[in-house]
């Protein structure tokens, strides 16, 4: 085993229940490589929710709350107000995050308060057998949606920053070194900070959203359907919009607002 | 057992005249609750108006949240970070918050949830009070729980009942809802408060399954809303296993029912006829018992009251009391749950009858009828938003003592 992951892994949970080829493991090792080169490894508690994502932060030893559906971020942010000076990565899904927790999102966005967290969307409810989630695409056939998907898919990344987040990324799991690089600047960023990964779901949205079960191909379709955006350039259509996406340190911090506010009170008893 | 109420704090104690939503939120903070987060509704209100500055002045911190749900995921979320926490709410919002009290009990995270009951069901009756919440305070969130749960009858209870829940809470690791209702939240009575901040200690590892250590302690706790081993790993798929986590933390709250129970009694020594009121009710109740034993109230009783009903009292013991055959007492559940089987067995044990008059539709009497097979179990419902008065439940059971005769 690697290394990192051996010194992070609690191994007597193991095995994971992820199945063969999920995007997990990648996500996983990407944000242990982040905590650990920030250094930040005792100051970092892990929030999740509920969900095949919510499940990565429950293999690692260290201070973790694995929550209700849809919850994370409010139990995130009781916890980061009530610990000012330490950090909350909190892990998501599409479904937990943009349909059961989507109020949670605005108000966690809105507020920017100094939380990082790691949006799993790989397109569908996994955990429950393949139902239709916000974010999956139109005209997939899911369990839930046999005639194919008429909803307009979700963009996580998109909603958080049109609700006031601060620092956005998406990456794929096709893009393990960038993924990192962003969790670590969104870790490091004072504000909230939401970073999506398209993830494959071989065992439920392979066949229903990719038209093919292998892991290997989807990795391949996700790398090259893709694109890395910069600022100014022409968006290509119908390709995953990759990179960061916004990045904005002028917006003040939630805490750092109410510390303001309430300090000259405090000053005045 | 005797209950183990708020002990004066060194720094000394006065006397003040508070709403009973001021003085539980008062409470909160002596008893050390450093978090607060809530949602505005009637008639709950004062409390989290109350402490978005209290809160500041003593350090801690408080949120308005986006919601009841989010609100009582941020105090179990704070309370891992380390801080005392509480959230407050009525009817509508404590539905709401019965996913995360399941989380709590669960997790073993020790919270203090405050439910100032408003008529129901759905908006029901904002702006008046009821006791419609009584089982839903026990039954509310899905699956086998326990859950501690206290009903204050005065502004002085809802203060020292505030405190009491933070210590049963710390102690037993789960949350606490103190079921008040909109008539305790709105009084405004004479109240003991303490200065300072009260020391109370957390639990004994004995009492819980799950992992503890708070956050950033360097515990690498895994707090785990499955069923879950003393690690935080999750054994849901595990049936013995799982059966003996629910066993624990039922347990811990059922096995140390003689510790956890409050009952008090009133004029129970000889009587064939009880009372037995929660919450608010028992003012009434205690009343109406008082007035058929044509005894004064006494001078800190009347204080507080309207001068009509000192002129009620003059008058009828002046007259023949009509009541004077009635030979009744009160019993006063101060702890609706976990239910003091026992406690209330051994006071009605020479009861004719018992006499159970709450604000809903007849619900803790199922309870009450349960316990006592011996003897007559009376349900005297009213619904509607009002208290019942002393004048009604009098004649409620010399009504129904009458029939029988």
């Amino acid at each position: 085993m690697n290394r990192l992951m051996e010194r992070y892994l609690r191994l007597d949970a193991l095995p994971t229940l992820f199945c063969a080829g999920c995007g997990n493991g990648i996500i996983q090792y990407a944000a242990i490589s982040a905590i650990e080169n920030l250094g930040i490894r005792k100051d970092t508690a892990l929030v999740s929710g509920i969900g095949c994502s919510s499940w990565i932060p429950c293999y690692l030893n260290m201070d973790v709350m694995h929550t209700t559906h849809g919850r994370a971020l409010a139990f995130a942010q009781g916890l980061k107000l009530a610990r000012p000076g330490k950090k909350v990565i909190v892990f998501t899904g599409d479904g937990d995050c943009l349909a059961i927790g989507g109020n949670h999102l605005l108000h966690a966005c809105k507020r920017n308060i100094d939380i990082t967290v790691i949006l799993v969307n790989n397109h569908i409810y996994g955990m429950t057998g393949g139902q239709k989630s916000p974010a999956t695409p139109e005209n997939a056939v899911t369990k839930t949606s046999p005639f194919g998907a008429y909803d307009e898919p979700m963009q996580g990344a998109e909603i958080a920053m049109s609700l006031g987040a601060t620092y956005v990324a998406r990456w794929t799991a096709a893009h393990p070194v960038q993924l990192q690089k962003s969790i670590e600047a969104g870790i490091k960023h004072k504000g909230f900070s939401l970073i999506e990964v398209i993830s494959q779901c071989p065992t439920q949205s392979g066949k229903s959203v990719y038209g093919n079960k292998d892991p290997a191909f989807i990795i391949n379709y996700l790398k090259q359907n893709s694109f890395i955006y910069k600022e100014g350039m022409e968006e290509p259509s119908g390709r995953i919009k990759c990179g960061i996406l916004l990045h904005d340190n002028d917006k003040p911090e939630y805490i750092e607002r109410m510390e303001n506010k309430t300090e000259q009170y405090r000053k005045r008893l | 057992m005797e209950p183990q109420l708020a002990e004066p704090s060194p720094k000394g104690s006065r006397k003040v005249i508070l709403q009973g939503n001021e003085a539980c939120a008062k409470a909160a903070i002596y008893a050390g609750c450093r978090f607060f987060a809530g949602y505005p509704i009637t008639p709950s209100t004062e409390i989290i108006e109350f402490l978005s500055s209290e809160m500041i002045s003593v350090g801690g911190t408080f949120i308005q949240m986006e919601d009841e749900i989010a609100s009582a995921c941020a105090i179990v979320g704070a309370r891992w970070g380390g801080k005392k926490a509480m959230t407050a709410t009525s009817g509508p919002g404590f539905t709401l918050m019965q996913e995360t009290i399941g989380y709590a009990a669960v997790t073993e995270t020790p919270v203090v949830i405050v439910n100032v009951q408003r008529g129901g069901p759905s908006t029901g009756q904002p702006t008046m009070s009821s006791q419609q919440d009584i089982y839903q305070v026990k039954y509310g969130s899905h699956g086998d729980y326990e859950i501690i749960a206290m009903t204050p009858s005065s502004v002085q209870e809802m203060y020292d009942f505030t405190i009491r829940a933070f210590e049963l809470s710390e102690k037993f690791r789960t949350p606490v809802i103190l079921l008040a209702d909109e008539v305790v939240g709105h009084m405004r009575e004479k109240v003991t408060i303490y200065e300072g901040e009260k020391a109370i200690r957390g639990g004994h590892r004995n009492y819980v399954v799950s992992p503890q250590e708070d956050f950033y302690t360097g515990g690498n706790c895994l707090v785990e809303g499955q069923l879950h081993d003393e690690e935080g790993m999750r054994i849901g798929h595990l049936p013995s296993k799982s059966g003996e986590f629910i066993r624990s933390i039922c347990g811990k709250i059922q096995n140390h029912i003689d510790e956890i129970q409050d009952v008090q009694s009133y004029f129970m020594e000889d009587a064939d006829i009880a009372i037995l009121a929660y919450g608010s009710v028992s003012r009434s109740a205690l009343n109406a018992v008082k007035q058929a034993k044509g005894i004064k109230l006494s001078a800190d009783e009347k204080e507080g009251k309207l001068r009509f009903l000192k002129k009620l009292v003059r008058k009828k013991s002046a007259e023949q009391n009509p009541y004077s055959h009635l030979n009744v007492g009160l019993i006063k559940v101060n702890t609706v749950w976990p239910f003091p089987e026992k406690q209330i067995r051994r006071l009605a044990a020479k009861c004719r009858y018992v006499f159970v008059p709450e604000m809903n539709n007849g619900k803790y009497c199922r309870e009450i009828e349960r316990c006592l097979k011996e003897c007559k179990v009376i349900s005297l419902p009213k619904i509607g938003g009002e208290m019942h008065s002393p004048a009604e439940l009098l004649e409620s059971i010399a009504k129904e003592v009458k029939e029988d005769e």
